[in-house]
């Protein structure tokens, strides 16, 4: 019941926003091809839907393949570098310079190494290097975060490295790697998208393709559809990885 | 005298950029109950893991005639792991020491039901209120049967009526072991120095040398009800005056 009086406002703002858009396009009688009106939106989106559907798969998919991949980089590094203070002061640089890079630049040189008949690979590395570093970030920050107290317990009862870990830093980092997957979810549509930008051609056939197709076209209708699209597989990738820290969270019953 | 359980003699630590703390003498009995006051920053807590073997003295010595894993801490705050319920959080230390899970659980439960939460083995630390979370830390502390047990403020957050009742638990379940740990606790607060300690250690504000020596009343086990009777509150007068004078020529030392 209050669940959906909540709705109202924001639902409300919608209709009024599309209703005054596709007054203005009326009104001012646009050109559709600079501006379509919502309802062109919406019949490019159900003329296109099957295509825009079978690409949204694919970016879905390289999305998350490339957390995978920078889940276990990310991961494995932050684990192997939280053993030693020395290696983290080594390492923690080098992960910055790789996040302020913009990947825009990275990506040509990412696409020449991974092969350019392998377009789906540089756009699998590109979105994966983007993801690193919150899941490294997240990862490591959590390690470290035990409670110095429970550490001092561990001392106390003579732990093995290994016990350590296992028992309370892995458990203790698990929120904030949790946290780092959420933006790293988001960041990894992104590098996706450019990835796809640069190699262009329809040598892989994500969303991104999609868009530029109809670019070319003068499609803007069916753009603006791709970019909708775009926008609710950011948004379903960041209720899944939601639906995951919850599990988790419940699961073990961290009080946050 | 026999063998103490652990001296510090001597003992200097250096703080980080605040100075260095003592030299610090302190000889503990086996089986006795010292209570250490002082104000905040009197390095009570560095004296406490000294006695532990979590810290090194940068001069001094420190001996410890204590079993590996036969030392128990309790610290401010509860600090149970809260992925674990109440049972798992107090096998931790006997898990750590390699003891098999059956057994460690066994004991666990049983040192639960010690302090009174014989029925909440499967509860997690969220569920718990302050005082029972810090029941299960005493459990925890117990577990091992420690030959040494160090208090760190444990009741400071509680409400009264709580920490009545705990301190009262606590001196039962020492006077019922076999043998008696010897407990060293850091407090604030003279009624419960007197009902539980033999003697109190006065800490000097700035260098946390122990300046005095206070010896409470009544050997104990204390007789139950100790509370009431008016030799315990003309004890906690006594044992104020003299506290109130030992840090009266203290601040007067200091000033001169």
């Amino acid at each position: 019941m209050r669940r959906s009086a909540e709705l109202i406002p924001p639902l409300l703002l919608g209709v009024v926003l599309l209703a005054a858009w596709e007054g203005a396009c009326r009104l001012l009688d646009l050109p559709p091809y600079f501006l379509p009106p919502p309802s062109a939106v919406a019949a490019a989106l159900i003329e296109a839907g099957p295509r825009l559907a079978a690409s949204a798969w694919i970016t879905f998919v390289m999305a998350v393949q490339a957390l995978i991949v920078a889940g276990l980089v990310g991961g494995g590094l932050a684990l192997m570098v939280s053993l030693h203070a020395s290696a983290e002061r080594a390492v923690r640089p080098l992960a910055v310079a790789l996040q302020v890079t913009p990947v825009v630049a990275v990506a040509p040189l990412v696409l020449i190494w991974a092969g350019l008949d392998h377009a789906d690979r540089a756009v699998v590395a590109l979105a994966a290097l983007v993801a690193f570093f919150p899941l490294f970030s997240g990862v490591l920050t959590g390690l470290k975060s035990a409670d110095p107290d429970l550490e001092r317990l561990f001392d106390l009862y003579g732990a093995t490295p290994l016990q350590r870990l296992w028992r309370l830093r892995l458990p203790s980092a698990l929120p904030f790697a949790l946290e780092g997957l959420r933006v790293a979810a988001g960041l990894a549509v992104i590098g996706a998208v450019v990835a796809e930008f640069v190699s262009g051609s329809g040598a892989t056939q994500g969303l991104a393709w999609r868009l530029l197709e109809a670019g070319n076209r003068l499609r803007t209708a069916e753009m603006l559809a791709g970019v909708l699209c775009l926008t609710l597989l950011g948004l379903a990738l960041n209720a899944a990885v939601g639906l995951v820290e919850r599990i988790v969270t419940v699961r073990i019953r961290v009080r946050r | 005298m026999a063998e103490p359980i652990a001296a510090l003699r001597g003992a200097t630590v250096d703080l980080a950029g605040r100075g260095a703390l003592g030299p610090l003498d302190l000889i503990v009995a086996r089986g006795e109950i010292v209570a250490l006051v002082g104000a905040s920053g009197a390095g009570k807590s560095t004296t406490l893991r000294l006695l532990a073997g979590l810290q090194s003295p940068s001069a001094g010595t420190v001996t410890r005639a204590v079993g590996p894993g036969r030392t128990g801490f309790v610290f401010q705050s509860p600090t149970l792991t809260p992925w674990a319920d109440a049972q798992a959080n107090v096998a931790l230390p006997l898990e750590l020491a390699g003891r098999p899970r059956a057994e460690a659980r066994e004991r666990a439960a049983a040192a639960l039901s010690a302090v009174g939460l014989g029925d909440r083995l499967d509860a997690r630390p969220s569920e718990l209120s302050g005082g029972m979370a810090m029941r299960v830390a005493l459990a925890r502390a117990l577990v091992t049967g420690p030959e040494l047990l160090l208090l760190d403020e444990p009741f400071a957050a509680l409400d009264s009526v709580t920490r009545r009742r705990l301190i009262e638990d606590l001196h039962a379940l020492w006077a019922a072991a076999d043998p008696r740990p010897a407990v060293v606790f850091v407090t604030h607060d003279v009624e419960e120095a007197v009902y539980l300690a033999q003697r109190i250690v006065v800490l000097e504000a700035a260098t946390g040398r122990p300046v005095a020596d206070l010896p409470t009343p009544c050997a104990p086990p204390r007789p139950a009800r100790w509370r009431a009777d008016p030799a315990y509150r003309q004890a906690v007068e006594t044992t104020a005056e003299a506290l109130e004078a030992a840090m009266t020529s203290q601040t007067a030392e200091t000033a001169a």
